[in-house]
């Protein structure tokens, strides 16, 4: 019987570990579908910008309520993970609480945390459950929040109840269990846990033995599905947090990206270069889609929470325009992953005629932006959407040439008054005669 | 008003310690032109050797390159640090947040690298080293002021405090927005708003942030951008409050305590 199931784990881990490899290399080829930027410099204020906002989680603290609860999930989701290291030892070698003989003393103290824990995440689950849906935070119901992305997050939310309330049921039964059979190793009292005790003390040997493997196995299939799920899940964010905050830019939040092919050609316009001897084809200037987008871009969409603490400081959207930065990001992943979803089925990828702008983002929308930088500011994960928006801007002005009218004659009036208003720019020194 | 040109020193064989640069609102707009003469004021007041480049001084390419023409900014900003680089400049100050940030942060990538700073940020040295005194009993003295933090100086650059210390100098009672200094909400203007109609919304931003610096029952709003001015003066006038409440930039408010 044993080795049935011992066989049954192995392979159940093989193939969740086959799916969640083909997911994790389609993700990073998709996220290099982006183009070329080389990262490599201030080492230091990127690890600790990785340390303080991502391992940190600094930036969740604005907002106390929702980082205590979030930190409560972040902490347990991380030490817990130590306790599925025995659970992927047992199951291979069909042993049971393998680490109980070694830890000695410890492990009933090491299972007490993990308890703790697991209910600290179920009360945040539950909490966060009750703002999301019944308190309604505006935050979580705007417009791009449709019902995928509520419903991503509300099954997260349950799973994490789910497999928490079997980690409690398990524990349960196996105190009892200690009780009765040898095989069980005696894992001192745990202390939450018992109090579940007296419900199932009434069940027979075999249920009771049924209860704990049933929990055994849900909760580790459990975990298996959901790391293949957050694959496809904005819950990605635990894990591409901490590459985006190693990533994320460190000049000014003012700086805006060069570009160095527009340099070169305005520096042989203006003589101060000779012209290359074979003229490069540049490529698209600015983005029409997200392969025009720089790698980075892309690693922040997916690293993207739709928490929308952004969308909630964005002055444009806050008076009712289109614009949304979590839209924007939002809408970057949902077209990357449209890409690979074609490039894995062999088809055409990003020749599909689709685009990110016009399919996706409109011009109305990136037009609204004032490059305030309060969704840079807000991003907990150091996400920049104002990037993304300046490069649809540069494609939208110099291929299509199709900025708002306004904006054409305000380019006119510097081409040839060096200033965005039409005056003579002979009457530039003319304050200095006032008075 | 002695305001010399770069030039009319290079005829003498002379350079500034700083150059005051306008900027496009700060040469045109009549509101903003108050500004310049005001911090220029400040700049004789003080004893200041500086010059301005008149009119050799060109848009630093900033509403083009946030609209996203990047041709028209990068040649603006070529153009411009060649005859900053031909006249050996080091230091540069001026009343714009956005010409600040252009300079000081993407004119480095084309060439040309200064040592850039905020009037705000300069005003607030001065009087801490003692250069610029304030009458006693000044017109500000206990009165409320509301700050409203400029994108371009605030997030983007991290500069808070000095505007705020400029205006403790003036014993005013400063009282501060919900949204302030990080959360600061933009006054509408900025990613070249400021030459373009908004797009369709509810309100407009000017409305909803004037409607905030009116709430803290402050008699002055303090700026310290070309830009923020026209929005907030306007946003005032929307709610029609112009007569009560003045809109006005540190440099002036600094002049008229001299
Ligand atoms: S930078 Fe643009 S998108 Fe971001 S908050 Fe400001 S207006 Fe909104
Ligand atoms: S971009 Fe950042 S702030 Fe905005 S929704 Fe995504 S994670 Fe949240």
């Amino acid at each position: 019987m044993a080795i049935v199931q011992q066989i049954v784990f192995i392979g159940t881990l093989t193939v969740a570990g086959f799916f969640i490899r083909q997911r994790v290399l389609r993700i990073r080829e998709n996220i290099f579908l982006g183009k070329k930027k080389s990262i490599h410099d201030r080492r230091r204020e990127r690890l600790k910008n990785m340390l303080l906002l991502a391992f940190g989680q600094k930036k969740m603290f604005k907002r106390p309520l929702p980082a205590i609860l979030h930190f409560f999930i972040y902490i347990g989701f991380l030490v817990i993970n130590l306790e599925v290291l025995e659970f992927v030892i047992d199951g291979i070698l069909g042993t049971h609480r393998i680490l109980a003989p070694y830890l000695g003393s410890i492990y009933p103290i090491a299972t007490n945390v993990f308890e703790f824990l697991a209910f600290a995440v179920l009360t945040a689950c539950v909490i966060f459950l009750v703002r999301r849906n019944v308190l309604k935070i505006p935050r979580f119901w705007s417009a791009e929040m449709t019902s995928w992305p509520r419903l991503d997050a509300n099954l997260i939310l349950t799973t994490e109840i789910a497999l928490m309330c079997a980690i409690f049921t398990m524990n349960a039964s196996d105190q009892i269990l200690q009780t009765r059979s040898e095989h069980y190793v005696n894992t001192g009292v745990l202390f939450l846990s018992s109090y579940l005790m007296p419900i199932l003390q009434q069940a027979d040997t075999s249920t009771l033995i049924f209860i704990e493997r049933f929990c055994w196995w849900f909760h580790i299939v459990g975990i298996l599905g959901f790391t293949l799920y957050v694959t496809y899940s904005k819950h990605l964010h635990i894990f591409m947090a901490f590459l985006n905050t190693y990533y994320a830019k460190l000049e000014a939040k003012g700086h805006i990206n060069n570009m160095p092919v527009v340099t070169n050609e305005v520096k042989t316009m203006l003589g101060l270069a000779p012209a290359a001897a074979t003229p490069t084809e540049p490529g698209r200037f600015g983005a029409k889609d997200v392969v025009d987008l720089s790698w980075n871009n892309l690693l922040a969409a997916y690293s993207c929470t739709e928490c929308g603490r952004c969308t909630s400081e964005c002055p444009a959207n806050l008076t009712g325009k289109k614009l949304s930065p979590r839209k924007i990001m939002m809408d970057t992943r949902d077209r990357l992953e449209e890409i690979g979803k074609s490039l894995d089925k062999k088809g055409k990828g990003a020749n599909d005629g689709k685009f990110l702008l016009g399919d996706y983002i409109s011009k109305e929308e990136i037009n609204a932006c004032t490059s305030c930088n309060a969704c840079v500011e807000a991003c907990p994960v150091m996400i920049n959407p104002l990037e993304i928006i300046l490069e649809l801007r540069r494609y939208v002005a110099m291929e299509e040439s199709g900025s708002p009218a306004s904006w054409n004659a305000m380019f006119q009036n510097i081409e040839t008054s060096f200033a965005p208003w039409k005056f003579s720019p002979a009457d530039r020194f003319n304050w200095s005669k006032q008075e | 008003m002695n305001a010399p040109t770069v030039a009319d020193l290079a005829a003498k064989g002379e350079t500034p310690d700083v150059l005051f640069w306008v900027g496009c609102a700060g040469s045109f707009d009549d509101r903003a032109k108050r500004v310049t003469v005001a911090f220029v004021k400040i700049l004789n007041a003080v004893g200041i050797k500086f010059a301005v480049l008149g009119t050799e001084e060109a848009c630093t390419g900033d509403p083009a390159r946030r609209a996203g023409n990047e041709f028209l900014f990068q040649m603006q900003a070529m153009n411009n640090i060649q005859v900053l680089n031909g006249y050996s400049i080091k230091k540069i100050v001026t009343a714009c947040p956005h010409c600040f940030n252009t300079i000081k942060n993407e004119y480095p990538d084309l060439g040309g690298t200064y040592e850039v700073i905020h009037h705000a940020t300069f005003l607030q040295q001065l009087i801490n080293d003692g250069k610029i005194k304030l009458k006693e009993g000044g017109a500000f003295k206990g009165k409320k002021i509301t700050y409203h933090d400029s994108c371009y100086l605030g997030r983007a650059n991290n500069i808070y405090e000095a505007p705020r210390e400029v205006l403790q100098a003036l014993d005013a009672d400063l009282v501060e927005m919900k949204r302030c200094r990080t959360t600061g909400l933009c006054c509408g203007a900025g990613g070249a708003q400021m030459f373009k109609e908004p797009e369709k919304g509810k309100k407009d931003i000017n409305v909803e942030r004037a409607e905030e610096a009116l709430g803290t029952g402050a008699t002055t709003i303090a700026v310290a951008c070309p830009f923020c001015m026209t929005m907030m003066t306007d946003g005032v006038k929307n709610k029609e409050k112009e007569a009560e409440v003045k809109v006005k930039d540190l440099a002036e408010l600094i002049a008229e305590s001299l």
